[in-house]
């Protein structure tokens, strides 16, 4: 088993690395950042101060090395726009983000996965196509229709939560319902097939000759089953609550780090936007880590080969 | 003295898209303590589901209905399924299943799966449920049970895992133990293991014992009793020597002469025409009669009344008396290789290595598969290749086929290399048939397309000349006009195994390799696919090799027979003389496992 994090641990770190030069060199490459600085209009001899001032004359091979090294120190340099410590910055709306992406995952695991289930378990039924519809209304409504159509029903015409905002707990309601609701149809789907697949084992039948049934039979022998490939996708998903937080944080005016990356992108700020993709990605990476672990945890025919 | 076991009239019926299937109706069934009755009977006969619905394990939506269901003087169709679960699925009923690879769960380990059931319930606790799992294990042949509580089914092999399952079942100290096919997924040499196993067991705890099989002679040497099924009912039950060497009724009668029998010269089996049915509709009259050989008018016009014999036997059959059979000794008609036939295929010296590694950085492994395997295949004989499985016939198959390269070694056709022969040279010299006709047919294709496929490959786009090859082959499998343009899930498991021999034939390849081309049939069809491949030897001298497990179609089809072990041939020579007075070790476990039972008939003792 520990091996076997190992290893899994060692590909992460390659991936991570992989990453990194690519967003470094994509950024670099498709922007002249000294131009981006000093703006469009500005004439030539200024961009080349700046571009001397920053070191943007130097090769993109050695800018990268410079770069890498303090990421690895945990400086990811100045931002052009806030004159501060990048890392300071991201560091300081973190918070509300990593709130938003959990409460956003509670939701979508709240409703998908006992959704899905009651699905699974009487298929074809009206609660089968109640689930189905959900899935499919909710794959169908775009993000930020089904923000302001919240705002409007649960902030105004009935006002029980505020409509922006960060500053306690009411705020994160809405959004993090609606960024939720996004992952609901692809979590809900799988835990209703994977529990199909599972409740006609063979292993399952064997359970009922011994005498379980209902609630136990569920819970003995067919979810631990059921969730092995729910974890992988949730895992995924929690990634894109990251990224998905750029559109709800705009919404509803959380400062986290979905607003940030929307300001820095607008005012060419690379190393922001740098750090901000960089952290993004290794949030995926680590999930994909964390599911694999915990499928391994889960299943001993990962575990033991 | 009260049954264990009282069933009455049972009936279940499977609600299809296209109306009510019966697939049990009227079944009666008694069983005391201690006894055994052997249920057996083709695909689609009922039998699964007679057991299924007496465990209340039917598939969603199917409706059981009982005149009497009672279980030591209990009524089982007034319980509840709650207290059906928790006084009567484990503790006093067990059942074990066909699938041992698949019916232990995967994600936890064999102790807990074994102790759940008594602790749970609060009839053991956890140290002595463990204690009592240790002994049972101990018990069905398990070594190292201590080591084994820890681990994981995916770490046992598929005759262990069969053995912990019986193992479970015996936890709750069960009164009745039902075993469903529990031995059709494993090798012959473990299925006498098992069989054993779970007779001893009986005699052991006096327990009642339900074993379900398709397989006759898996039945008659080891139950007290016999019920046959056929179309979801019950057509004769009895002592099972009385059933099994008096039979009386005339699919009874049919079914054993269906049987391929080791031991006796090989002969023409006499196989029952058309194919097990399903069952839209009840019948008006018996079940059998539309393939019944003595069938008479009343026959379909109502229901056969029941016949006694002696000692409890009877049957349902509108004949008075038992039709006299006496089963025509017709002489294969297939003969072997001319003395100095040329060899057609031949592999010298194949050695197989495949290289795996577990994980991305684990180091590399070899395993030998193959190791200096030697062959030849004469025109117009057969040879059978036996042995467990892992033991690399298929892998043998494969490089014969020329579909894998072997790590060393040479294969030759008719003295050529089979490394200079392009794949549609090689393609048109031999073909395979494979296990599986429901899955080797490629289900979006009309027969004549499927059959037609290695002409058109071959570079034959002249339609004419392969419609008239594609009636010729069709001819050959004796499959009928009418299905050409057909769809292979609109045929039978015998007609689509039909349909796999005529596009193997299609081409007139020198040679065919079969892989266990009648395990996944029933034995009245298989007898047919035997019989075709006797007249396909004697009409067109067919060159062909036959992979298989299973002794009596050895016999019944094969000149020589080479048994594999671990990758190597430990014993090879003329059928009859393996077959009779095996010379390697490890081929006489294999001949003295095989189940068998000489059908000599005696005529039935009718109580008039």
């Amino acid at each position: 088993m520990l091996r076997y994090i190992a290893m899994r641990g060692l590909l992460a770190v390659l991936v991570a690395f992989t990453v990194s030069l690519a967003t470094f060199f994509l950024l670099n490459v498709a922007t002249d950042p000294a131009q981006a600085i000093a703006g469009e209009d500005a004439p030539p001899e200024v961009v080349e101060s700046i571009r001397t001032r920053y070191g943007l004359d130097r090769p993109l091979p050695v800018r990268y090395a410079d770069w890498l090294g303090g990421v690895v120190t945990g400086d990811f340099g100045e931002s052009y726009y806030w004159h501060k410590p990048v890392a300071a910055l991201v560091a300081d709306r973190a918070d509300k983000t990593i709130t938003l992406a959990l409460s956003a995952l509670a939701v979508t695991i709240l409703i998908a996965i006992p959704l899905g289930a009651l699905a699974a378990l009487n298929p074809n039924s009206w609660i089968d196509r109640f689930a189905l519809g959900v899935a499919v209304s909710a794959q169908a409504v775009p993000n930020f229709w089904l923000g302001l159509i919240v705002i409007i029903l649960f902030a105004v015409t009935i006002p029980i939560f505020p409509v922006s905002g960060d500053d306690s707990w009411r705020h994160y309601v809405l959004p993090a319902f609606v960024l939720g609701a996004s992952s609901v149809p692809a979590v809900m789907r799988l835990t209703r097939t994977g529990l199909i697949e599972v409740m006609s084992a063979d292993y399952i039948r064997t359970a009922r000759a011994k005498g379980f049934r209902g609630w136990q039979l569920l819970r003995r022998h067919a979810l631990r089953n059921a969730l092995l490939p729910v974890i992988s996708v949730l895992a995924v998903q929690l990634g894109q609550k990251f990224g998905g937080s750029v559109i709800t944080e705009s919404i509803f005016a959380i400062n986290g780090l979905g607003r940030l990356a929307l300001e820095s992108i607008l005012g060419a700020d690379i190393p922001t936007v740098q750090m901000l993709i960089f952290v993004f990605a290794i949030v995926f990476v680590a999930m994909n880590l964390l599911a694999d672990i915990l499928n391994a945890a889960l299943d001993p025919r990962i575990r033991i080969g | 003295m009260m049954s264990l076991l009282e069933i009455r009239g049972l009936s279940v019926a499977l609600p299809l898209p296209s109306g009510a299937l019966h697939a049990v109706r009227d079944v009666d069934l008694t069983l005391d303590r201690g006894q055994s009755i052997g249920i057996v009977g083709e695909s689609g006969s009922g039998k699964s589901m007679t057991a299924l619905a007496l465990m209340r394990l039917l598939p969603r939506g199917a409706r059981s209905t009982a005149s009497r269901l009672e279980f030591d003087g209990i009524d089982l169709g007034a319980l509840e399924d709650s207290a059906f679960a928790r006084e009567i699925a484990g503790p006093r009923i067990g059942m074990i299943f066909q699938e041992p690879m698949t019916s232990l769960n995967p994600v936890y380990t064999i102790g807990r799966q074994m102790t759940e059931a008594a602790v749970s319930r609060g009839l053991l606790s956890t140290s002595v449920a463990r204690k009592k799992a240790l002994h049972l294990l101990d018990r069905v042949g398990i070594p190292d049970p201590q080591m084994r509580l820890g681990q994981f089914p995916h770490q046992m092999s598929g005759g262990q895992r069969q053995r912990v399952m019986i193992a479970m079942t015996l936890m709750l100290d069960p009164e009745l133990l039902i075993a469903d096919e529990p031995t059709t997924a494993l090798d012959v040499t473990v299925q006498a293991q098992i069989l054993d196993l779970l007779d001893d067991l009986r005699r052991e705890r006096d327990m009642a014992l339900i074993l379900i099989s398709h397989d006759l002679a898996v039945v008659a040497e080891r139950t007290d009793t016999v019920a046959v099924m056929y179309g979801g009912e019950m057509i004769e039950w009895g002592i099972a020597d009385d059933v099994l060497h008096a039979p009386a009724h005339p699919y009874t009668q049919a079914l054993l002469h269906a049987i391929p029998q080791v031991g006796a010269t090989p002969s023409r089996l006499a196989a029952i025409p058309g194919t097990v049915p399903s069952l839209m509709r009840a019948p008006k009259g018996c079940v059998f009669a539309p393939r019944c050989e003595h069938r008479r008018e009343d026959c379909v016009a109502s229901r056969p009344p029941l016949r006694a014999g002696m000692r409890d036997h009877a049957w349902r059959c509108m004949l008075k008396a038992p039709p006299q059979t006496s089963r025509e000794m017709e002489p294969l008609h297939g003969h072997g290789a001319a003395e100095d036939a040329d060899i057609v295929l031949a592999a010298r010296d194949i050695t197989q290595v495949f290289t795996t590694r577990k994980a991305l950085f684990a180091p590399k492994r070899d395993i030998t598969a193959l190791k200096g395997v030697s062959l030849e295949l004469h025109r117009g004989e057969t040879l059978a290749l036996i042995g467990e499985s892992g033991s690399g016939k298929s892998t043998l198959a494969r490089i014969l086929l020329g579909l894998a390269q072997p790590t060393s070694g040479k294969v030759t056709m008719l003295g050529r290399p089979i490394v200079e022969l392009s794949p549609i040279e090689r393609a048109s010299f031999v073909q395979p048939v494979f296990q599986d006709p429901y899955s080797s047919l490629n289900p979006r294709r009309r027969l004549s397309e499927i059959i037609a496929r290695p002409l058109w490959l071959r570079g034959d786009r002249n339609a004419a000349t392969r419609d008239a090859a594609v009636a010729e082959a069709m001819d050959l499998v004796r499959l009928p006009k009418r299905l050409l343009h057909a769809f292979p899930s609109q045929l039978s498991g015998g007609q689509r195994q039909r349909v796999a021999i005529a596009r193997a034939l299609v081409t007139r390849p020198r040679a065919l390799v079969c892989d266990e081309p009648t395990s996944a049939l029933d034995v009245s069809v298989q007898a047919q696919i035997l019989n075709l491949i006797d007249d396909l030897r004697a009409g067109m001298g067919l060159t062909c090799l036959i992979i298989t497990h299973d002794m009596a179609v050895v016999h019944q089809v094969a000149d020589r027979v080479a048994v594999m072990l671990e990758g190597r041939i430990v014993e090879e020579g003329p059928a009859r003389r393996v077959l009779t007075a095996p010379e390697s070790d490890y081929t006489r476990r294999l001949v003295a496992a095989a189940p068998r039972f000489e059908a000599n008939f005696l005529q039935p003792e009718v109580a008039q």
